[in-house]
């Protein structure tokens, strides 16, 4: 593509989703999916395992036909067009694409070809990348020697080779240690720009909080909700919560009238299991607050602990279920969800 | 149009190579392939060579064609394994996911399959020439054997492809890619005369294309007349050809 197409690509949108469906057998894993996602953006689909985000990322990437709907990427059709669409996108899979008797470079040079880039600018892009992956020490290893965050780096260099205008990342971090996963957010988060686009999914809330500009998220092939990460936050249980454990439960109520007029209406408490929780949006002085009516009040804490927001709770705030609890699907791995 | 080709050529020199680099890096599959060829053309003729009956010209002579007509065959077996390695390991996603030519996957595996059966027929002939077999025909027959062997090896390799990409994993590839070879290297002319088998598997025997292949290679490279023996296995080759590439296409283009 040369600059001028792509500056005309910017005035489109990056996806565009109409009523997609896709059905295997007895699991409906796409239930008519509407979306759309603008140029310069990250773009985040956030759902529990087997709620569908593989199966749409294959259909917007040409490799799975959908049973009823449209989609086009980069303004071509997904099934019309797909020869167009693969020429402006780049593809890493859930599980890593990277061969393991080749060394890195090869396996950066093979991909390269493969979008007819030539040898020279596919060597000239793998140094390049290469070097922003931080695998040049590495770089004629063969992959098999590679680390689990190596391996996914490389694979992501595979996919950037071409300078696709739009990248889709099937769950990019899952697996990976604190440190890796860290560096793979800096570099998707700095993809999003020149009408790049990339679109991810994601399992972790923080993920999509940390990188997306918009956030949908999908249970059961259905997008239930859909906003800005400051918006889901608000209105579907996404904030962070001081968390307290009281020694003994009866105090459950006492605790949660102590505290109410520091949340008035957003206390939520259990007296089953003698818990009380309030948002943490009052800075750092909100918690020492807290102890101080607690102590005054005579209450004794057996825990006292900030919660970071888990799919887990949006999840149960926006459906009333928890993302591991399917009923329609029993093969659901209630573990990976964290 | 005119790039459109180019870039179908240019894929597939870039699959082909990716697959030789792989096949001639990994010692083991290496080691396996032309190790167990090298075991299994010495224990025949040292072990069978004496037992059994060639009509006057020494066992090495008889069988060395048709062992080089059965590296093929059991070569196609490790056909299905790599694509079926590289269905479940992602490559299949990634390279359906790139702008690349649509028959570049599949062909650049057949090609890298038949220099593979290149590399071990050469091989097998320096051991065959050391334990004692001798040409005894035109060069440029000599040379038409081993290219029908290696074109028998293509036919073969596309039943292995369509096999690959219909299993799915690595160990039903391993085991379906075998299962069917089996029978048409035993009940062939490869090891020994048909005229020595019972009636029935006499018959399975005559159409069996290995016969064919072991028959036209050892006119080809020891002399004699050719043609109705030819003409069979070219039959097979491009019958096998035309209906296991359409197939194996088919799924490829389709596949979920
Ligand atoms: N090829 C397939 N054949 C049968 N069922 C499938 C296939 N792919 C996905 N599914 C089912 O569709 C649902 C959605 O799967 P998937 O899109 O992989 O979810 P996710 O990526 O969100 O974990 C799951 O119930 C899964 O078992
Ligand atoms: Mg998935």
């Amino acid at each position: 593509m040369n600059p001028e197409d792509i500056r005309e690509k910017c005035k489109e949108d990056s996806v565009r989703i109409e009523g997609i469906s896709k059905r295997f057998g007895k699991v409906q894993a796409l239930d008519g999916i509407n979306l759309v996602v603008e140029p310069n953006s990250v773009f985040a689909l956030l759902g529990p395992n087997g709620s569908g985000k593989t199966t749409l990322v294959r259909i917007l990437t040409t490799l799975l036909k959908a049973d009823s709907g449209t989609a086009q990427v980069g303004g071509f059709d997904v099934v019309g067009m797909a020869q167009k669409v693969r020429s402006v996108i780049g593809l890493a899979g859930q599980y890593p694409a990277v061969d393991d008797t080749l060394t890195g470079r090869e396996n950066l040079e093979i991909i390269g070809q493969l979008y007819h880039l030539g040898g020279k600018k596919s060597r000239a892009r793998a140094s390049e990348l290469l070097e922003q992956f931080d695998l040049v020490d590495a770089a004629s290893t063969r992959a098999k020697f590679y680390s689990g965050g190596m391996r996914r780096r490389l694979d992501l260099a595979a996919t950037l080779i071409a300078k696709p205008l739009i990248l889709f990342l099937d769950e990019p971090t899952t697996g990976l240690d604190p440190r890796s996963r860290l560096a793979l957010w800096e570099v998707i988060a700095s993809q999003a720009k020149d009408c790049n686009t990339v679109f991810l999914t994601t399992q972790y809330l923080e993920e999509a909080d940390r990188l997306a500009h918009k956030i949908a998220i999908i249970d059961e092939g259905k997008i239930i909700r859909e906003g800005t990460p400051g918006e889901l936050k608000k209105c579907c249980g996404g904030e962070s919560r001081i968390s307290l454990t009281l020694y003994d439960r009866v105090n459950t109520q006492a605790a949660a009238d102590a505290l109410n007029s520091l949340a008035p209406g957003k206390i939520l408490s259990s007296s089953e299991t003698g818990t009380v929780s309030l948002p943490a949006d009052g800075g750092s002085g909100l918690l020492s607050e807290v102890v101080r009516r607690m102590d005054s009040a005579g209450i004794v804490l057996a825990d006292l602990s900030l919660k970071q927001p888990t799919l887990d709770d949006v999840f149960l705030a926006i459906t009333g279920h928890t993302a591991e609890v399917s009923p329609a699907a029993g093969s659901k791995i209630a573990g990976e969800v964290r | 149009m005119m790039t459109s080709f180019s870039h179908l050529i240019s894929d597939i020199a870039v699959l082909t190579r990716r697959n030789l680099i792989k096949y001639f890096r990994l010692p083991q599959l290496l080691i396996f392939n032309a190790t167990l060829n090298v075991v299994l053309l010495l224990l025949f003729n040292y072990v069978f060579g004496g037992a059994i009956k060639t009509g006057g010209v020494s066992y090495i002579q008889y069988f060395l064609p048709g062992f080089l007509a059965q590296i093929v065959v059991f070569g196609s077996t490790q056909t299905s394994v790599g694509i079926a390695e590289d269905l479940t390991k992602g490559f299949v996603d990634r390279f359906r996911s790139l702008p690349m030519a649509r028959p570049a996957f599949l062909t650049g595996r057949v090609l890298s399959d038949a220099v593979r059966y290149v590399f071990l027929l050469i091989l097998l002939v320096i051991v065959g020439l050391v334990m004692g077999f001798r040409f005894d025909n035109g060069f440029l027959s000599i040379i038409a054997g081993l290219a029908l062997i290696v074109l028998f090896g293509v036919a073969l390799t596309w039943v292995g492809v369509f096999i690959g990409i219909s299993v799915k994993d690595v160990e039903t590839a391993q085991v379906a890619g075998f299962v069917w070879v089996f029978p048409l290297v035993f009940a062939s002319s490869l090891y020994v005369p048909i005229a020595t088998m019972p009636g029935w598997l006499q018959a399975f025997a005559k159409i069996n294309p290995v016969t064919s292949m072991a028959d036209v290679t050892r006119v080809l490279l020891l002399g004699g007349s050719v043609a109705s023996s030819l003409w069979k296995i070219l039959a097979w080759d491009f019958g096998l050809i035309a209906l296991f590439m359409s197939l194996a296409f088919r799924r490829y283009n389709r596949m979920a």
